[in-house]
């Protein structure tokens, strides 16, 4: 029996405006797309994974989502690792695929965070005067640092010791919005120049408005099983060929190196698992939360040198037709982040390694690589997928 | 060591840390004018926020009264903010400070221009007393 791990379905929900849904629809669309793409009966799913362990107390978490689908699980996983907890869920289930533990599992995540709660998230919005703050970011709370602000320190650092400047960063979420100009559904869709990106108002020194991502709404689901069964399935199968994750700090005053992440332990293991090397990928998902996250994960994750990024980019290496195409889907940056956006980073390498990306597809696509950051660049996972068997 | 000039505030319309268990004698002394991080009795590593064992070595950690002496490892200007009260206060700045003794902590520069605000800039703390057994340390120019 070939229990090598492959993801042999996806699916996603309405993105990236989709009033009429809440966040618990969000994730029950994209499994009943995802569960018809496999071609499974949802009967088969023994195990169940989704981002929120909050024990009940949430009404899309783990075991509410579990209840809520009826899945009777074997293995259920509520990994929270914040916008990289399904390169995790992959890591994760992968091992437990392997061993058995389950056969077939479903991941879903679902937000309607742009209807629910407008664009404030990046920015603060959510203080509450005088209250008290309780645990690490009691240390921090005081004194209105946002988001955006926490990633703008780490691209601060990284210009003064590698003299990386506004203009690579910009090229970054110019070459994605490429790529969003291209997906129908994408938030943005207007070509945008590196001009563009420098005139629009800072929001976080030395961070513009346009290199931070976008917030929308949205949903993602996606299916793996083992290779033996994914023979009787409709869909290619995608070979789950290495995952890893790892951890630096938490909150952004715990980081004590603002010009990488974890990724520079994560990225090796996930890649020394699936046998390969960098030059063996063919494309790349990122998290570009903000232009300044896809950098460090590019240097961190060993594809250049650290430091060297910021030229790479300018070469349009990144860019569609370049030697690593970034973010096919249009990213977070110009497509669809609402809130976590790892899932997608998934659902889209497998897109490109079935070759159905369409207008985006990169040729001759073998080997994709997916890349989550999570927290403030706090906790990187890795998945290296592929379409041929390992 | 000498402590440090403590500001005194009528009303404090900001998040107020929760002293507890670890953090309680923190932010009094911090109250009080005077800095502290932890280090190790065993291993000597030092840290900051202050916790209930060495990261190092798992040691119970002791206090570390600290010179107030840093410079700016990396910071941002923030432009935008969603709420009251620091909407109010834009543009301002979040710096991670490196202490003359080592650790890292995450702060305020103010008494400046945001825009003159350099890595490797000399600071010096200060604190704004904010209840009776809080102190919140911030960071001004070295010497302005």
């Amino acid at each position: 029996m070939d229990r090598t791990p492959v993801i042999v379905g996806i699916g996603l929900s309405e993105y990236p405006v989709a009033p009429d849904l809440d966040g618990v629809q969000h994730h029950v669309l994209a499994a009943r797309r995802a569960i018809e793409d496999a071609g499974i009966d949802k009967s088969e799913i023994d195990g169940y994974v989704n981002a929120g362990g909050g024990g009940g107390m949430m009404v899309d978490d783990v075991v509410t989502m579990a209840e809520y689908l009826r899945i009777n699980h074997r293995y259920i996983d509520g990994t929270m690792t914040g916008g990289s907890s399904f390169e995790f869920h992959v890591q994760h289930l992968a091992a437990a695929i392997r061993d058995g533990a389950c056969d077939t599992a479903l991941v879903t995540y679902g937000s309607d965070q742009l209807s629910r709660m407008g664009r404030r998230l990046g920015t603060g919005g959510f203080t509450r005067a005088g209250a008290r703050v309780s645990g690490p970011i009691q240390y921090e709370a005081a004194y209105g640092n946002s988001l955006v602000g926490s990633y703008a320190m780490y691209a601060t650092r990284h210009m003064h010791e590698f003299g990386t400047t506004s203009e690579q960063l910009a090229e970054i979420a110019v070459g994605v919005r490429e790529y969003a100009m291209l997906n129908p559904k994408a938030m943005y869709r207007d070509p945008m120049t590196v001009d563009d990106v420098l005139s629009s108002r800072m929001i976080a020194d030395p961070l513009h408005k346009l290199d931070c991502c976008a917030i929308t709404d949205g949903g993602g689901a996606f299916i793996m099983t083992t290779a033996e069964r994914a023979k009787d399935l409709p869909k290619p199968p995608v070979y789950v060929l290495g995952a890893a994750g790892a951890q630096t700090h938490w909150n952004i005053s715990q980081q004590v190196d603002f010009t990488t992440s974890a990724g520079a332990q994560a990225g090796p293991e996930a890649l020394g698992r699936a046998g390969l090397t960098h030059d063996d990928v063919d494309m790349l998902m990122f998290y570009d939360s903000f232009t300044i996250t896809c950098l460090i994960l590019l240097e961190s994750l060993g594809f250049v040198k650290q430091g060297e990024g910021g030229p790479f980019v300018s070469e349009g290496n990144l860019k569609r037709g370049g030697k690593l195409p970034l973010n096919t889907d249009g990213g977070g940056l110009s497509s669809c982040h609402p809130g976590m956006r790892g899932i997608f980073l998934i659902i889209e390498a497998a897109r490109q390694l079935r070759g159905e990306a369409g207008d985006a597809q990169v040729p001759d696509c073998k080997v994709a690589l997916a890349a989550g950051s999570g927290g403030w660049l706090s906790c990187i996972g890795v998945a290296v997928l592929g379409n041929e068997h390992p | 060591m000498t402590a440090h000039e403590v500001k005194t505030v009528e009303e404090w319309i900001k998040p107020l840390p929760q002293p507890d268990g670890v953090s309680g004698e923190y932010w009094q002394a911090a109250s009080e004018g005077r800095l502290l991080i932890q280090q190790c009795p065993k291993c000597g590593h030092k840290q900051w926020y202050p916790r209930a064992l060495c990261t190092a070595c798992a040691t119970e950690p002791e206090w570390l009264e600290c010179s107030g002496r840093g410079v700016v490892h990396t910071f941002t200007v923030v432009r935008q903010y969603g709420a009251r009260p620091f909407r109010d206060e834009l543009p301002y700045v979040i710096a991670m400070v490196e202490l003359a003794e080592g650790p890292m902590m995450l702060g305020s520069i103010t008494d400046c221009d945001p825009d003159d605000v350099r890595i490797d800039l000399p600071v010096e703390v200060y604190f704004v007393k904010t209840a009776d057994d809080v102190g919140i340390p911030y960071w001004r120019p070295a010497g302005s």
